[in-house]
């Protein structure tokens, strides 16, 4: 006699089999799947109306331009995309090998190295100032101090980058050299350095992007700290109890006690900050250097800001390609940085 | 029992001390930096003389900004997007993330992805631009008007703005910690899923919802990419929020941008550029006064809903 208990019952006494109570319910559960997913719905209908308006705004405003992409692929000849031939990956082939490769890849080593240097300076400052936090012990001292570096990041770009045009300004076009840029030629007397001051320093291919990183930098690092400040103060006051009792100095305490204890979330956010690498700040960088016939549109433009400037249907095609590959690579970060994160430190951030 | 500085503690101490000192005033001091400048002489702004305090002093360019009527159309524009986007932002996210906390919700992982797509894989600049604008002419339809640029930008910027899925997962990850007894007792007390919302969920998440309301709210003040791209696409000045028109004056009237004309300015270039400090100020002033209110209740709302284990 084969087992088969699972769904079916064997009647000794006829030598039939007949199907299990079990399976019956089961059975009965599958046929009535959608009746009970309705019934559910329909008992909690207002729970489901909560959402229906934020997928509503998603669907119209976040999915809803994705379907231009097709866009890539046709012919940009008409205004609406759906009236456009299909032309398969031409428009790639335009972009990374054709006439636009040249715009194209600068664009995208710009946005990869802009990002990779902004992680590279911008990365440790915050962790440095929550260390530093932790030994400020006046609680009023150090609200006041963090009342200061939060600031930056509720400043609109727009002011940011005026003020940065203003403190970094050369003294051509009637304006006259801004004030860090005169602390610089205080500070040192290279005849270059001095070139490019009267220049402007943002307007320079040298300085953009030092500049660019710098005011990131003072934009976010203040912020940034809160989570690491958070992951310091919650250190306990015992662990360095036990290590000055062992001897250790404040050297010895920040190596074996602090670091170790906020490991886990400087690679978490790291992991966050290497998921995020291709989609830099395009709207800052756009109001720093607009203009295509200046030098350092050449260092300052990344793949947003190029597709961008496409104008007319023909290029808006190159620049949805574009943009669509940049977008993609950074996704493919994204998902590889969260996996790495779930594997190595079991924190899934989403 | 005192315990008696270490040396290597002390030098420590001292860096920190004095670095911290330097980039909180490295922090504050573009500000100061503008407030200064909107009160010296003309001449002293456009040669780059003011470096901390007002040189000289001059109420005009205040003066010019408070009697624009231009800028006071436009900052009244970025207050209405402000608030209204705020509210609007603030309602549809509340009822989503309330949902979503719920584990009783169907295809819950499933609505969760759809949330956080959107912020793994946007469909870029051109295809959100042409979206806009397809959106503004079915709203130009919807009011039987002929195009885009006859209707009101400014709903166009409330409604299709301002969207960020991490304010959202703040606020579920709030409404998750929760404890679901306390909504069981209201259910049974005959309360409705909208009551419990409002008299169970919103109350005990105050400080998450004031934080996200702060992100929003941000965010909409200083907005500037989009609103720029559409207003200036149906040709909208009236719409413009004042950072676009900040930006405008600061092409238009100084030299910082590279674009400046002394063709087309209507300004002497030192005031002029006066002026742009003294909008810069303006602009700031909203959040300068609710910031050290509101400051104590971010720092919480981060670090709750940053990381999900």
């Amino acid at each position: 006699m084969f087992k088969c208990d699972d769904f079916l019952i064997y009647d000794e006494a006829t030598g039939t089999y007949s199907m299990s109570p079990e399976q019956q319910v089961r059975d009965e559960t599958e046929r009535n799947k959608w009746k009970t997913a309705g019934f559910t719905i329909l008992k909690d209908w207002r729970l489901y109306l909560m959402l229906v308006p934020m997928i509503v705004v998603y669907l119209l405003w976040k999915y809803a331009p994705m379907t231009e992409l097709t866009a890539a692929f046709r012919y940009g000849d008409f205004q609406h995309t759906n009236e456009r031939p299909w032309v398969g990956i031409e428009n790639f082939r335009t972009i990374f090998v054709g006439g636009e490769a040249a715009g194209f890849w600068m664009a995208f080593r710009n946005t990869f190295i802009t990002a990779f240097y902004g992680l590279l300076f911008g990365f440790p400052m915050p962790i440095i100032l929550a260390l530093f936090f932790n030994e400020v012990r006046s609680n009023v001292v150090r609200s006041i101090m963090q009342v200061c570096v939060y600031l930056p990041k509720f400043i609109s770009t727009v002011i940011v980058t005026s003020l940065t045009l203003a403190l970094f300004s050369g003294n051509t076009g009637g304006s006259s050299i801004g004030v860090i840029s005169q602390l610089l030629g205080m500070i040192s007397s290279s005849p270059t350095l001095h070139a490019r001051l009267n220049q402007g320093l943002v307007y320079t291919v040298e300085y953009f992007r030092p500049i660019y990183i710098v005011t990131d930098i003072w934009e976010h690092a203040g912020y940034d700290s809160i989570v690491f400040f958070a992951a310091v103060i919650a250190v306990s006051p015992t662990s360095y109890e036990a290590a000055q009792i062992d001897g250790a100095g404040k050297m010895a305490q920040m190596r074996y006690v602090v670091i170790p204890s906020i490991l886990s979330t400087v690679v978490i956010m790291l992991i966050m900050k290497i998921g995020g690498l291709l989609s830099v700040g395009y709207e800052k960088l756009y109001l720093l250097c607009p203009d295509p016939s200046a030098d350092n549109y050449n260092v300052g433009t990344v793949v947003s800001t190029w597709a961008n400037n496409k104008l007319g249907y023909l290029q808006q095609a190159y620049g949805i390609a574009g943009e669509m590959t940049n977008n993609l690579i950074g996704m493919i970060l994204v998902i590889g940085a969260n996996s790495i994160a779930k594997r190595a430190a079991d924190v899934s951030l989403y | 029992m005192k315990r008696k500085m270490e040396i290597s503690e002390l030098i420590f101490k001292i860096i920190a001390y004095f670095l911290l000192t330097v980039f909180a005033l490295m922090c504050v001091y573009p500000l100061l930096f503008a407030l200064s400048s909107m009160f010296s002489d003309f001449t002293a702004v456009q040669s780059s003389k003011v470096v901390l305090w007002p040189v000289g002093f001059q109420t005009e360019a205040f003066m010019y900004v408070f009697e624009s009527p231009k800028f006071w159309i436009n900052y009244s524009n970025t207050l209405f997007v402000t608030f209204i986007g705020t509210i609007w932002c603030l309602i549809y996210s509340i009822l989503g993330a309330y949902a979503l906390s719920k584990k009783r919700l169907l295809g819950r992982h499933g609505w969760n992805f759809f949330l956080v797509f959107t912020m793994w894989f946007s469909a870029g600049v051109v295809p959100q631009y042409l979206n806009y604008q397809t959106t503004g002419e079915v709203m130009a339809k919807m009011v039987g008007a002929g195009s885009w640029s006859d209707i009101d930008l400014k709903w166009l910027i409330v409604l299709a703005m301002g969207m960020n899925a991490t304010n959202i997962i703040l606020l579920r990850n709030a409404f998750e910690g929760v404890p679901s007894e306390i909504e069981e007792a209201a259910r049974i007390d005959g309360a409705t899923e909208l009551q419990i919302l409002t008299k169970v969920y919103i109350p005990m998440s105050k400080a998450t919802i004031a934080t996200v309301a702060l992100f929003f709210g941000i965010s909409r003040w200083n907005g500037y990419f989009w609103a720029y791209r559409v207003t200036e696409a149906a040709g909208q000045s009236y719409s413009w929020p004042v950072q676009v028109y900040m930006r405008d004056f600061l092409e238009e009237e100084t030299a910082l941008t590279g674009s400046y004309s002394a063709d087309t300015a209507t300004l002497s270039l030192g005031k002029g550029t006066s002026v742009a400090y003294a909008m810069v100020v303006m602009a700031m002033i909203p959040i300068l006064v609710i910031y050290p209110f509101i400051q104590k209740y971010f720092a919480k709302g981060v670090n709750m809903g940053g990381v999900k284990e």
